[in-house]
Parts: C-alpha cells; structure tokens; sequence
C-alpha cells in the first residue's frame, strides 16, 4: 500500500473555468502509472465520493500521454460567487493525497 | 510557408519576463510576438468592474520591450483578451499604455483594436433565435440575467486577428478572445493547418509553463505542416516531452479534447518526442471543424462588501466554535433588524481558517486540531453604508457574545487592524457562461484602426 502523497509526482486542483475544478495526478514514469490504473482505485466513484457529487457529474480522464489522471468536477459554488472560498480552484486536492494505493 | 515561429512573451501581460528571454526569442527571428492578457480565473470583478487584473505598471514594463522588440524586427505583436477580462474599458486601458509608450519612444505604427463588449440586445436576440446555449453546470439564460449583466464579452477566435493583419494592422490589441485564437490566426493565416496552428496557441497563451522549471518566461513555437517544436528561451528552463504532454492538463476539462471557436482540437493520439536536450516536438494533433460558436462571459453585481479579519486562540472557544457561530448570527439578526435590515438585505458569510476556511463544503477533516483559528467576517447588502452596519454589529458579536464556559470575558476575539472593519470593492458573479452559434466570426468583433 502507498498513499497518492508518497508516489504521485504532482497531486494538484485548478479552475476549468469558473463553474468546474480540474484535479490532476500525475505520476513519475509510465510504469507506475500503468500500476496504479491496474488498481483501478482512482476512477470517477472515487471522485464522487471525496467531493460529494454525483459518479455521473465527474468528467474523468485517464492520460497515459502525461502519465496523469484527471477528473473534472461541478464546483457547488462558482469561482468568486458568494460564500466561494477558493477564487482559483488551487487548493481541493488534499482529500485525494491520503487514498492508498496497493501498488 | 514551411516554418513560422511565434513567440510567446509569458503566461499573462503584466506577469513579467526576463529582458534576456526576449532578446534570446527576437534572435531566433520570430514571425510574431505576442502575449495572451486574460482569464476568468481570477473571478468575475474584473468583467464586472471593468478594473483591469494586473497593475498598469507591470503592463506597460512588458508592453514597452515587446513593443520595441517588435518595431525593430517589423513583425507583427498581437495580444487577446486585453487587460484581463477583455471588455471595453479593459482594451482602453491597454489602448492608452500602448499609445503612450509610442510618444515616449518615439515609435509608430498601424494599431488594430477588435472589440468584444456584446450587446444586450443582439444577445437577447440570439437568445430569441434558440442559438444560445448553457455550458455545463450552468443554468440556461434568459432575458433577465442578460439585463442584469453589468458586461457581456464575446470570446472571438482567429478570424478577427486574421482580418486585422490583412488590412495592415502592425500592432492588434483584442478584447475577450479564446487563448490560443491569436496565435492560431497567425498561423493559419500563413497558410499552415489548424490542427498545429491551434496546438502551438494552446501552449503559447501560457508562455513557458510547458517547461520545466514552470515560470513566466519566453516560449518560442515553430509550426509546420504536421507539428510543433516548443522551446523555452530562458535556458534555465527545458521543453520535455514529460512538461509539454502534462501542459494538456492545465485548466481544461479534458487533456484531449478542446472546444474552440469553429471546432475541435483532439490531442489523445499526439506524440512527443525531444529534439534536443530543451525542445520537444509534438505531432498527430487533430482539428476537426464544427459549427462555429463563440462562448459569451458576463458578470452581473450581487452587492456591496465589507470584512473583518479576527482570531481566536482560547481552547474553550475553540471546543465550542459551530455553536458559537450559530449564536453569532443569531445575534446579528436581532441587532441589525433592529436597525432596519431585515435578514433578506444581506448576506452574512463566516469562513473559519483552521478549520474549513480553504473547502467549505468539500472539507473531510469534521473536527479541527488546530491551537488557533482564523476568521474572515464578511456580509454583502444592497448598499454600502448598509453592508458596513451590519458588519460592524457581527464584529461586536465575534467578540462579545458569550458562550458556556466562557472564561476570556473581556473579548473572544483578537483583531489585528485599526480599523477592523475594511470596506471591499463591489461584489460580482458570473451570470452568463453560454455559447452562441454565428455565422460570420468577425460580425460581433468591430475592428477600428489608428496611426500611432
């Protein structure tokens, strides 16, 4: 078992415009990354679950170009609206940081 | 035409480079020069306001020395999305740095301003005309979110840019445009394909971020037939084939697919490989042409807004705070009642840092360990005067109001100002975030010309 924090090469979350956050891991070679997606552990449920939307809201993304993962999510409130708390979408990833893999 | 090179001064007008990147990117004699000047990523004050995103200082450092750059070698610089959001008063606002630098340097030349601003009649129109629709995970428009816009933009795609070149501009300066449409106008107007012409400006509007170390830096692309070569021209930064396939990923909602103005580019089959030890060519992008669209961003004003920034550091607070919070509003309702806002005449917003301030609703952690948490008090009304007052009435409550086993009885909170109260500038929201389908790409983006 290893944690997204010890062998992902970036874990990070960003606005896809003001109405979804896009949230990419990325991993160091195409061998890992190959490893984790056997594991099927990173998929759209598991996006659903963190984030509390619904499976069929997440638009999920398996890059083996980047060797990275992305899943892009409905925001509950749009970038700047009120009672928004993350203008850039740049820190809603650390849920995801602690999920264990068994690579 | 075999080759053409762009270069891309940074991420954004006004973020800055080195002055060394650039001269490294005029040797390579590139066929343009330009710089993307916008995003909705700072949110939506800057549609609505009108106030430009980076400093009017920072903007004419960067525009001076690409301007001089670009009058030396007489090639065309070309910028989208100016000052930010790309509305009328943003263009100006560019407009006059730029005409300014030419009297104080002494520099002339055809100038091109395409503008963006909509208005609200031909979009009710369209509207009216069922060529509108919604993006996802927004709700579809309707004559009155159009009428509260403060500002609606169009998002042009390279025609406008093409137009303007074609009928002599030397400098173009644009409103809102899709990121990458200047530099895929000047491309395609070379007469090299869409599929690398779009590809090189999706990876120029960032200016080096496809290298490696990431920085607001010069990118030179060079578009042929079948691909594009990208190499960052400060030497501290390198291309890999690793940075530039995980660029893709930046702020888009697929790494593969991107809906621009006219159709679609599909990067899933690309391939990258090093040309040399800090460029990467890319190869096997796909365009595929769509009826053409163009996205309308608008902001409309939601209120007026004030904040107080404080900090408990007492365990018991600590222990007790979402009971106390519910005291807290509680109290400010009775109070500002009191004084004539009724509840429906603001909005009172407590964010707690330390423990959920960064996600709200997103957050995992139920309980905080934290020593100490931060608060940001705010409330937007209809007015400022009365957004203040009720501020100033949950200010006293942060630091008042008791609670069960209350021992700090002189106050709850510390505050770090004086004033504690800080009026913020009027707040907005996105509003319109839809599509529209046109026929012709450059009827809604009026091109004026000047001699400078």
């Amino acid at each position: 078992m290893a944690r997204i924090r010890d062998i992902a090469k970036a874990c990070k979350s960003k606005n896809a415009g003001p109405f979804e956050v896009t949230i990419d891991v990325v991993f160091d070679d195409r061998a890992l990354f190959e490893r984790v997606r056997k594991t099927g552990i990173l998929c759209p449920a598991l996006f659903a679950r963190l984030y509390k939307v619904r499976p069929e809201d997440v638009l999920f993304t398996e890059y083996p170009a980047g060797n990275a993962f992305k899943a892009t999510l409905p925001r509950l409130i749009a970038s700047g609206d009120i009672g928004d708390t993350d203008v850039y979408g740049a820190q809603q990833h650390a849920p995801l940081l602690d999920i264990e893999i068994p690579v | 035409m075999q080759e053409y090179r762009l270069l891309s001064t940074s991420g954004l007008l006004g973020y800055g480079f080195p002055e060394a990147s650039l001269d490294a990117g005029m040797a390579r004699e590139p066929h343009m020069i330009g710089v993307d000047g916008g995003s909705t990523d700072p949110g939506p004050y800057y549609l609505g306001s009108g106030k430009c995103v980076n400093s009017r200082m920072a903007m004419k450092r960067d525009l001076r020395l690409m301007l001089r750059a670009a009058r030396k070698q007489r090639i065309p610089m070309v910028i989208g999305s100016c000052g930010g959001a790309g509305g009328e008063p943003h263009l100006q606002t560019v407009a006059a740095i730029v005409r300014e630098i030419a009297r104080e340097d002494g520099l002339h030349f055809r100038l091109a301003l395409i503008h963006a601003e909509q208005d609200k009649a031909w979009v009710k129109e369209q509207l009216r005309k069922d060529r509108v629709k919604a993006l996802r995970n927004v709700q579809p428009l309707d004559d009155k979110t159009i009428d509260r816009a403060t500002r609606i933009v169009g998002m042009m795609g390279p025609e406008p840019f093409q137009r303007a070149l074609d009928e002599g501009a030397d400098v173009v300066l644009a409103g809102r445009s899709s990121d990458p449409a200047p530099w895929a106008g000047c491309a395609t107007r070379a007469q090299l394909p869409p599929a690398p012409a779009w590809y090189a400006g999706k990876m120029l509007e960032c200016g080096a971020t496809a290298a490696l170390p990431k920085g607001h830096d010069c990118l030179l692309t060079s578009v042929d037939r079948s691909g594009v070569v990208l190499e960052a021209m400060n030497p501290i930064r390198l291309c890999t084939p690793f940075s530039v396939a995980n660029h893709s990923l930046h702020e888009n909602s697929s790494p593969c697919f991107h809906i621009e103005p006219g159709g679609l580019l599909d990067t899933s089959d690309c391939t990258f490989e090093a040309v040399s030890d800090r460029a990467v060519r890319v190869s096997g992008m796909r365009w595929t042409q769509q009826p053409y669209t163009v996205k309308l961003e608008g902001a409309e004003l939601v209120g007026y807004r004030a904040i107080t920034i404080c900090g408990t550091r007492d365990p018991l607070l600590i222990s007790t705070i979402d009971d106390f919070l519910v005291s807290v509003r509680e109290n400010v309702a009775v109070k500002a009642e009191a004084f004539g806002v009724t509840p429906d005449k603001y909005k009172l917003v407590i964010r707690t840092y330390g423990a959920n301030g960064v996600m709200s609703a997103w957050e995992p952690v139920a309980q905080t360990q934290s020593h100490e948490l931060g608060f940001v008090v705010e409330v937007i009304a209809e007015n400022q005067e009365m957004a203040n007052a009720v501020l100033a009435i949950a200010r006293v409550q942060m630091l008042h109001v008791d609670f069960p086993g209350r021992l700090c009885k002189e106050g709850n909170m510390a505050f770090p100002y004086s004033p504690s109260d800080i009026e913020t500038a009027p707040a907005y929201r996105f509003s319109v975030f839809h599509t529209v389908a046109i026929d012709d790409p450059c009827a809604p983006f009026p091109i004026e010309y000047e001699t400078v």
